[in-house]
């Protein structure tokens, strides 16, 4: 009988304690993991559409994505196509993020010699963003992950052409 | 002593640790070598300027082409240094200069041109007449231009071309353009038409101004974004600003780049601005005001902290001993 | 309600209320400690004074500081450092008590392992230790991020990276630790919280552990002799200060604590005023700036040896070698199977194992910062760290064979 008793009495708190337990951990556990989570202000800014219809050949737009500063050159004729460019119809561009591979410093695009220069330490990258040999980049400048929608391109999603360059191996 | 023997003990491994990662991983990262991977020994030679660094890196670049140009430019400047100028003379040739440096405030090609109010004080004579002949071989970034009279003051050469006037022109400077500067002023003179302090509210124009009204306010700020976009339209990247620069590199990087500012970072587009020894404690004496004003004060303050603690140490020794004297 | 006398002195109302006299006694007067100790002894002090003294001028620090990716660096550089009345005091006090308090800890860690303090009842102290250390390394670098420097952004870019597990990729876990994409505000504000608030509590609460572990099995000696304490102090309170081998917590043993304290004082005040660019990185006194990477990204030289174990392998394979090299240290007492309680050269192959550790914590802690671009270095670092990776299994075998030492024979 006694037994009996203490058995219910010791059911009862570990049914407390484990109601404690789930509820109050878990509601506290859950609302740290929200309130943790990248603000939706902060989300929207990791996304970037750019229009490359309005892009001219061999001028270099500069568009910002999560801080860093993306380079989108569209290609003239005469510029080596390369695996690396973006087809949009027939359309060739090179998109990158414009931060030199060597430092980070931003380089500049000369029009007439088409080649990114990098004021810094003297890098320079073609217009596929290949770095010249010899110089202080150890890789091309870097393909951020984007996806074609359209004549649009987003920045920050992964579209097919973008996983395909990535399983390549191209986008650095 | 046992225990004498576990602090040496201590004492070293900890002293081993800290030369590891201090001295000589700081050596390591920032060590020089050229092709054969032999060190560059970077040193200071006391702010004079004979194009010895300039010759040894056309050199290092193995472009003999080059070697031979740095090698006559700094034998012309040479030969000048050893005229004699006639400073009235300097003064006529000078009007040349005053149609740009005039403190307008405006930019041409580039930079606002800097004063010259005190140009004999902070510069350097061979850098002056070097200046004067081929500013982008004084600056040692002739490598940025394919003429180096594309230079924003590149047409000097062709308006002061005589070795004479040089000389004249640069006597007058040392005469009458000399006399006593303040840091501000050589801050001012040699650094601001690219670098701007914002602890010291310094713009590439010069002292911000306190406004009354907001729009005004914002004006000076359009203002100054402009000017600063054409700086950086002309260097590449915008220069950074300077007020912590002083605690951000070591007198050692600080001195020697100044001096020649390809020597420490190759390729970079900031010019030599050929300060002189004085010039440079000037501008040292600015930077060190804007980015570690407590200086002074940490040094005064230095000694009666450890003096205070030397004393308390030697109080609880007696403590001690008194506490352990019947113990063993 | 119990039955209370009119006090006759504020000490005996106190006594009444809360026992002063009994805690001091167990705390104080009759806290029992081995006479056999040296000045190592001391060192738990010590870092309780250093964490003291950096409690205090955080205080200070934290009055001026602002937690905003905008204000943060001139708060502490323009601010504190050149308004603020000795703010720079403060905040060179602050960074060279974050270094030292490594130091001290690193020569407590080896203490307690050169004299196999973490054995036969001793092994809740080394774990609350080594969670100590853990805290206070968290601790250091939720405090590293705040002046928000180039140093702060980059390393924090770099630490918080490894938190995608290498090929895993867990992108989502690092921008939900950020808060972001990159470090940004929301960044900068939560390990704010973190350094000044949570961590510290973490800490306040471990000390008090760390010293609860150390009540029963008491603080070892040189020897590692089994003290009978309450013997001992029978014969030290009956008078017999020579024959007792042990000695009170206050005054004596405190006596030689505040001595060293004193020597110890004078280095911290000659590296705040005269050398202080190896706690405060002049690179740290840029700016953060996302467009631009420095040359060369290190952590402060209490994280390099670990750092270096990540470096020479390959992605994942480094990140498991980081792994382990992490925990290894909490499970000390359990591979280390030899029963003896003495001081690393009274055992045997044990002593090399002692030495071996500290030149391959010392060199690791150097080729962390080396620059692996030199092919001799990054050999180096391979070689140290697989070195390193093999130095618990080796010592497990090595003390299962340790000849078992016979005492007070």
């Amino acid at each position: 009988m006694e037994n009996e008793q203490k058995e219910r009495r010791d059911f009862i708190g570990m049914a407390l304690g484990a109601t404690a337990l789930v509820g109050i951990g878990g509601g506290l556990g859950f609302a740290a993991k929200r309130t943790w989570d990248p603000l939706p202000s902060v989300k929207a800014a990791g996304f970037t559409t750019v229009d490359l219809s309005i892009a001219k050949p061999n001028e270099l737009l500069v568009e910002k994505w999560r801080g860093k500063p993306i380079f989108i050159l569209k290609k003239t004729v005469d510029m080596k196509p390369n695996d690396r460019d973006i087809l949009i119809g027939t359309d060739r561009f090179h998109v990158s993020i414009g931060l030199c591979t060597h430092l980070g410093c931003i380089p500049a695009y000369k029009k007439d010699e088409h080649i990114f220069f990098c004021a810094c330490h003297g890098g320079v990258f073609d217009a596929s963003g290949i770095e010249e040999p010899g110089l202080p980049p150890p890789s091309p400048l870097e393909i951020p992950p984007f996806k074609i929608a359209g004549t649009k391109l987003i920045l920050g999603e992964e579209g097919p052409e973008y996983k395909q360059m990535l399983a390549a191996g191209i986008t650095v | 002593m046992r225990e004498l023997k576990i602090f040496a003990v201590v004492v070293f491994f900890s002293l081993l640790t800290y030369w590891l990662v201090e001295p000589y991983a700081h050596h390591q990262m920032h060590m020089k070598v050229d092709k054969d991977g032999k060190e560059i020994v970077i040193k200071s030679h006391g702010f004079t300027y004979d194009g010895t660094d300039d010759i040894a890196e056309a050199e290092r670049k193995g472009d003999a082409a080059l070697v031979t140009k740095k090698k006559a430019f700094w034998a012309d400047v040479k030969t000048v240094a050893a005229l004699k100028g006639n400073a009235a003379a300097g003064e006529t040739v000078f009007a040349n200069c005053i149609g740009c440096h005039n403190g307008a405030n405006i930019n041409m090609g580039g930079v606002i041109p800097p004063n010259l109010d005190h140009s004999g004080a902070i510069y350097d004579k061979n850098y002056l007449i070097a200046l004067i002949k081929d500013p982008a071989m004084a600056g040692n970034v002739d490598h940025k231009y394919a003429d180096t009279s594309l230079h924003p003051m590149g047409s000097i050469k062709f308006t002061v071309s005589d070795n004479q006037q040089i000389a004249d022109v640069v006597a007058y400077m040392q005469e009458k353009k000399a006399g006593e500067v303040t840091p501000k002023e050589a801050f001012t003179e040699a650094c601001v038409r690219c670098h701007a302090v914002r602890y010291t509210k310094t713009t590439q124009l010069g002292d911000t101004p306190k406004f009354k009204h907001k729009k005004d306010e914002l004006a000076h700020e359009i203002k100054v974004i402009e000017e600063q976009d054409l700086v950086k339209a002309y260097m590449g990247n915008l220069p950074p600003d300077l007020s912590m620069m002083i605690r951000a590199r070591g007198e050692h990087f600080m001195e020697t780049f100044i001096e020649n500012p390809q020597g420490q970072l190759a390729g970079t587009s900031m010019p030599r601005v050929g300060l002189n020894q004085e010039g440079y404690e000037k501008v040292k004496e600015y930077l060190t005001e804007a980015g570690d004003p407590s200086k002074k004060a940490r040094e005064q303050l230095g000694p009666w902290v450890i003096g205070f603690f030397v004393f308390f140490t030697i109080l609880a020794f007696l403590w001690k001993k008194s506490m352990w004297r019947d113990l063993h | 309600m119990a039955h209370f006398e009119k006090a006759n002195s504020l000490n005996e109302w106190m006594d009444q209320r809360i026992g002063l006299n009994t805690l001091k006694r167990v705390l104080n007067t009759e806290y029992w400690i081995p006479k056999d100790i040296n000045f190592l002894w001391a060192m738990g002090m010590v870092l309780a004074a250093t964490f003291g003294i950096l409690v205090i001028s955080g205080i200070f620090l934290l009055m001026y500081y602002k937690p905003d990716t905008n204000l943060a660096f001139d708060s502490v550089n323009y601010t504190i450092m050149a308004e603020v009345g000795y703010g720079w005091l403060w905040r060179h006090i602050h960074g060279i008590g974050a270094s030292l308090v490594f130091l001290i800890i690193y020569i407590h860690m080896f203490t307690g392992i050169y004299y196999g303090s973490y054995k036969r009842g001793r092994e809740l102290i080394w774990l609350s230790g080594m969670g100590l250390f853990v805290a206070f390394s968290a601790e250091a670098f939720s405090g590293y991020m705040l002046p928000w420097g180039q140093m702060s952004y980059w390393a924090g870019m770099v630490i918080t990276n490894l938190f995608s597990g290498g090929s895993l990729e867990a992108y989502g876990l690092v921008e939900w630790i950020r808060g972001d994409y990159v470090p940004g505000d929301a960044y900068l504000t939560r390990f704010f919280m973190l350094h000044v608030f949570l961590i510290p509590l973490v800490i306040i609460g471990l000390i008090v552990l760390h010293f609860g572990t150390l009540r029963l099995p008491h603080v070892n000696n040189q020897e590692g002799a089994e003290i009978d304490f309450e013997e001992a102090a029978d014969l030290w309170k009956a008078g017999k200060r020579k024959e007792s081998k042990v000695i009170p917590f206050s005054p004596v043993f405190l006596s030689k604590d505040v001595f060293v304290m004193g020597v110890y004082f004078i280095l911290f005040f000659y590296l705040v005023f005269y050398n202080f660019n190896f706690a405060m990185d002049p690179v740290n006194f840029d700016p953060a700036d996302g467009l631009k990477t420095p040359a060369h990204i290190y952590p402060e030289w209490y994280f390099l040896w670990s750092y270096e174990i990540l470096r020479p392998f390959s992605k994942d394979v480094g990140l498991i070698a980081f792994g382990i090299a992490q925990a290894a240290l909490f499970f000390l007492p359990f591979i280390d199977r030899s029963p003896n309680v003495a001081p690393a050269h009274k055992r045997g192959l044990f002593k090399y194992w002692f030495w071996a550790l500290i030149v391959i914590m010392i060199a690791l802690t150097a080729l962390g910062k080396l620059p692996p671009t030199d092919p001799l270095f990054a050999t180096l670092g391979l070689i140290f760290a697989v070195a390193f990776l093999f130095m618990g299994p080796i010592l497990f075998v090595i003390t299962m064979f340790e000849k078992k030492i016979e005492k007070g024979a």
